[in-house]
């Protein structure tokens, strides 16, 4: 039986309750009848044989690229980076896509004769990966071959050794990425796309790039003006990649892109109610549910986090294309929109989600609040090709306990931007103007970027432009369950209960509002008619 | 007339020691404060004259004496019983002299400087430190005339302010109220004073970063001395870790730059200077740290967040501290105390002041007198030092107490 699509449930009397993340935990939440819960569509096949899928997206490139091994000589450079961290989410069970897709290239290579080969891992300004994450990424065959011959590096965007300005684009935007990336003879970029925003010259543009070049799109006006940032059409965040991409590409760069989407099959299968739709709920799901929900309520929520960095993701490959960039990331969004895509007829007054305990940003790590800002009003609010699932002024609700909690190693300069910027300021514009380049000139997070496993100091002010397109869309953001003075830091409200909210919700909206809920994860992207 | 006098008693000391590990003040009750029939302190000589307190306030000292964690360092110079209360706005029933040999009226009020240095002891000639003017550095506070007692509030002869029969006073210890001032703002003058010796007396330089550990009273005085003294000749920013929600707003309404919790100073100071951090300390911290806590965390802290070379000063009384001092060696810092008052020229060089005529004028030009949040009568005397020694807890910063009622009042 082939995956149903996307659906959008009608809430009436015999719909059982709804499933809320709520961090590490969840809820059942009765949602007043009339409302609309958007699932996404199920797990699509996976690829039946996935390594040969990767050789033949090698060897049969699209748009203007050869064919990998046609591109590959004795004595060429050849430089292999790939996404970090930050991508899956939650990271895959083993083997993990880079290490499948770097397997083949260097098979390749080696066959050409290329001998000098680095790996880099395209980290942009987040944090540097360990070596237990590169092994899981890689292999230990990978990792044991180039890490200990310093082959294996991850970008430094703040090296000026390490990085070349290739230029400006026609808007004036400077492009600075990795030298090595840039010099090599063939740059292959090994993706994996989660979301539609992902890949495409983004890879290289953002990937491997300083701050310097960074800037030009990562910042309020950018992430105002695109709608949504999902959407490379509409967003202004693609547009300004693109130019830089194209100036890459006309600078003499050759990059072979390699994509790969996944299918959305986000839990393993202690988990298997959060796949399901609740009313197809078996025997077996009510028990798994109340067997997590329960265990968890009575744990400390330390060790509910590190139960669920535990989780691996039983992820598959849906398709893998490469070549000329552009050509692959058409494919690849086509791949991502067929397995996310829901089709919604109009917007709502009243958005409403459950935060699960994960973002790119905290991958074996603190969910802090400014990640919990970005998650729902950066990344769930921004699900949507079209308008947006809010409508302008609507009230965007979402549930988790938000705690007044930060890594220190990994979001040092969150910790200052929470207790510092934020208490004089959370317009972004304000932000970035008063704020932005003290934290990104700061020594000290520079170098715990360049030496630790921090983000740059900059970080927690791309994560609040995140949210500016709906800072400035919404009439009002509601956190459920949060904690209520890191709520207000944020400059949210802060309620008990989701009928609490409810009510708070309609003094803003009025009375009778219509109400969406986005029943995510697993991920899905809204069309919004 | 009752005053509340402390007797040495151990077992009462160790009663209020082990009470106050609940909370400062808890041991109120049963340690060694009793509330007694008054007695009023004979006058030693013509130079001494009764002061009839009107409002005494709760010192930390106070605090930490009644709990027991004062240092033993002091037990020589103090002499029991004694009556508590240095910081004290009184009535010379009986008229006076200043400390400037000015005539004060019968009914006029007075502020003492309760330092007893050598001239209250009738020693001639004074000690070095007294003839510069520098009182609180004086090395007889047990010598002499006086039985020892290093300020009024802690010598069997004077009496303190706690006390509804009052205390004496000799003249170099008298400073006219002015007129403009309230009581509460009077009763303020001595923790202003303190602040403001500490304040210029640490060296600030233009364009330093200052940070003020702890916003009870001593550090809200050393914020607004900062900010009226120093500001205005040499400026410099002003960031203060404060506790509770009303000290912040009151760092913030009084001048500081920069007021966040404590746990956040040191970050705060971080980001300001840019600094990189070295085993767990800023390179490049605050150039002066005002510690108005006194404890080994808020020294330690303090240590943390200067920068090489960097100078601490104390304002809070400290007790006995543990501390890791190889980070002061390695680095080359100051710690010094700043104690009581003293003489004071603004800008170096000027003729110089006393520092509680300074306070005087800063207190008005502050509005300080608002930092009085509540007045007990003396009968009341376990809840107004419980309630001192919660006072940020509590939303309150000076406790004090009313001796022109029987009622007292809570702002």
């Amino acid at each position: 039986m082939s995956p149903r699509p996307g659906f959008v449930l009608d809430v009436d009397r015999s719909t059982p309750p709804t499933l809320f993340w709520h961090g590490e935990r969840f809820s059942l939440e009765r949602l007043p009848e009339g409302s609309r819960v958007i699932y996404a569509p199920e797990p699509l096949d996976p690829l039946a044989d996935p390594s040969a899928a990767i050789r033949s997206a090698l060897t049969h490139p699209v748009g203007d690229r050869d064919p990998l091994p046609a591109l590959l000589r004795p004595g060429m450079t050849l430089t292999i980076a790939f996404d970090d961290i930050s991508l899956p989410l939650p990271p895959m069970e083993r083997p993990d896509i880079r290490q499948m897709v770097i397997e083949q290239v260097l098979d390749m290579a080696a066959e050409a004769g290329v001998d000098d080969v680095a790996l880099i891992v395209a980290l942009a300004l987040h944090r540097r990966m360990t070596e237990a994450e590169l092994r899981h990424a890689l292999g230990d065959r990978i990792y044991d071959a180039f890490a200990p011959n310093g082959l294996l590096t991850q970008h430094d965007a703040e090296d000026p050794e390490a990085l070349v300005h290739l230029g400006l684009t026609e808007q004036g935007e400077d492009v600075e990425i990795n030298r090595r990336a840039a010099e090599s003879d063939l740059l292959v970029y090994v993706n994996i796309n989660l979301v539609a925003m992902d890949g495409g010259h983004k890879s290289v543009a953002t990937g491997l790039a300083s701050y310097k070049s960074l800037r030009h799109h990562h910042n309020p006006k950018t992430m105002q003006q695109s709608r949504s940032f999902m959407d490379q059409h509409r967003s202004e965040l693609h547009s300004s990649n693109w130019r830089m991409g194209r100036l890459i590409a006309d600078s003499g760069v050759t990059v072979f892109q390699i994509e790969t989407t996944l299918n959305n099959d986000t839990f393993p299968s202690t988990f298997g109610f959060l796949q399901k739709r609740e009313w197809e709920w078996g025997a077996r799901d009510r028990l798994g549910y109340l067997a997590a929900s329960k265990a968890l309520d009575r744990t400390p929520p330390r060790l509910a986090r590190q139960i669920f960095q535990s989780v691996k993701a039983p992820h598959r490959m849906t398709s893998v294309q490469a070549g000329e960039v552009e050509a692959v990331h058409a494919l690849t969004t086509e791949h991502v929109w067929q397995q996310q895509g829901v089709s919604v007829d109009g917007q709502t007054d009243i958005l409403t989600m459950g935060l699960p305990y994960i973002s790119p940003y905290n991958v074996n790590s603190i969910l802090n609040p400014i990640l919990v800002a970005c998650l729902g009003l950066g990344y769930f609010f921004n699900l949507y090709r079209g308008k947006p699932l809010v409508r302008e002024g609507g009230v965007l609700i979402m549930s988790h306990p938000t705690p007044w909690e930060f890594n220190p190693v990994h979001h040092p300069s969150y910790i200052d931007f929470f207790e510092q910027v934020l208490t004089e300021t959370t317009d972004p514009v304000e932000v970035a103007e008063g704020f932005e380049e003290s934290f990104a000139t700061d020594p000290w997070y520079i170098h715990l970027y360049r030496t630790g496993h921090a983000y740059h100091g900059v970080h927690p002010f791309y994560m609040w432009y995140w949210c500016a397109h709906a800072l400035q869309h919404l009439g009002a953001v509601i956190v459920v369950g949060g904690d209520g003075p890191a709520v207000h830091r944020l400059g949210f409200r802060s309620a008990s209960t989701l009928a609490d909210a409810l009510e708070m919700a309609q003094d803003v909206v009025g009375r009778s509002p219509s109400l969406t809920h986005l029943h995510t994860p697993p991920i899905l992207m809204a069309d919004v008619q | 007339m009752k005053a509340l006098v402390l007797e040495r008693n151990v077992a009462r000391f160790a009663a209020s020691r082990v009470s106050s590990l609940l909370g400062s003040g808890r041991g109120a009750g049963i340690g060694p404060l009793q509330l007694l029939d008054a007695v009023h302190p004979d006058v030693p000589s013509d130079e001494w004259f009764p002061l009839r307190p009107l409002l005494s306030g709760i010192c930390g000292s106070d605090l930490a004496t009644l709990d027991g964690r004062s240092s033993r360092y002091f037990e020589d110079m103090v002499s029991f019983p004694f009556v508590p209360g240095h910081e004290v706005v009184g009535v010379l029933d009986e008229g006076g002299t200043d400390h400037a040999g000015r005539r004060m009226e019968p009914g006029a009020r007075a502020v003492i400087e309760p330092v007893l240095g050598c001239v209250p002891r009738g020693i001639r000639p004074p000690c070095p430190r007294c003839a510069e003017g520098h009182t609180g550095l004086c090395g007889n506070v047990a010598f002499g005339d006086l039985e020892p007692g290093l300020q009024t509030g802690f010598c069997a002869d004077t009496g303190g302010g706690w006390s509804q029969a009052g205390l004496v006073a000799h003249a170099s210890q008298l400073h006219a109220v002015p007129e403009s001032l309230s009581d509460e703002d009077a009763v303020m003058i001595e923790p202003t004073a303190c602040g403001v010796h500490a304040v210029l007396s640490a060296g600030i330089a233009d364009g330093d970063t200052v940070a003020v550990v702890g916003a009870g009273t001593l550090g809200l005085a050393v914020v607004a001395a900062l900010d009226h003294l120093v500001r205005p000749v040499t400026p410099c920013t002003v960031m203060v870790g404060a506790k509770h929600p009303l000290q912040r707003g009151l760092a913030g309404s009084l001048g500081a730059d920069t007021v966040v919790a404590p746990d956040q100073l040191a970050r705060a100071v971080r980001r300001r200077s840019g600094s990189l951090v070295l085993a767990g300390r800023l390179v490049d911290g605050a150039d002066v740290v005002f510690d108005c806590v006194g404890s080994s965390d808020s020294l330690t802290q303090s240590l943390a967040m200067v920068k090489a070379r960097g100078k601490v000063v104390m304002v809070g009384m400290p007790g006995k501290v543990s501390i890791d001092l190889a980070p002061l060696w390695h680095r080359e810092l100051s710690v010094v105390g700043a104690y009581a008052y003293g003489s004071e020229s603004i800008p170096p060089g000027a003729e110089p002041r006393r520092s509680f005529e300074l306070a005087i004028d800063l207190v008005a030009a502050a509005g300080l007198g608002s930092l009085v949040s509540a007045a007990y009568p003396l009968e009341r005397y376990e809840e107004a030092i419980g309630h001192a020694g919660a006072a940020g807890r509590r939303g309150a910063t000076k406790v004090v107490f009313d001796l022109r009622t029987s009622k007292g009042t809570t702002r």
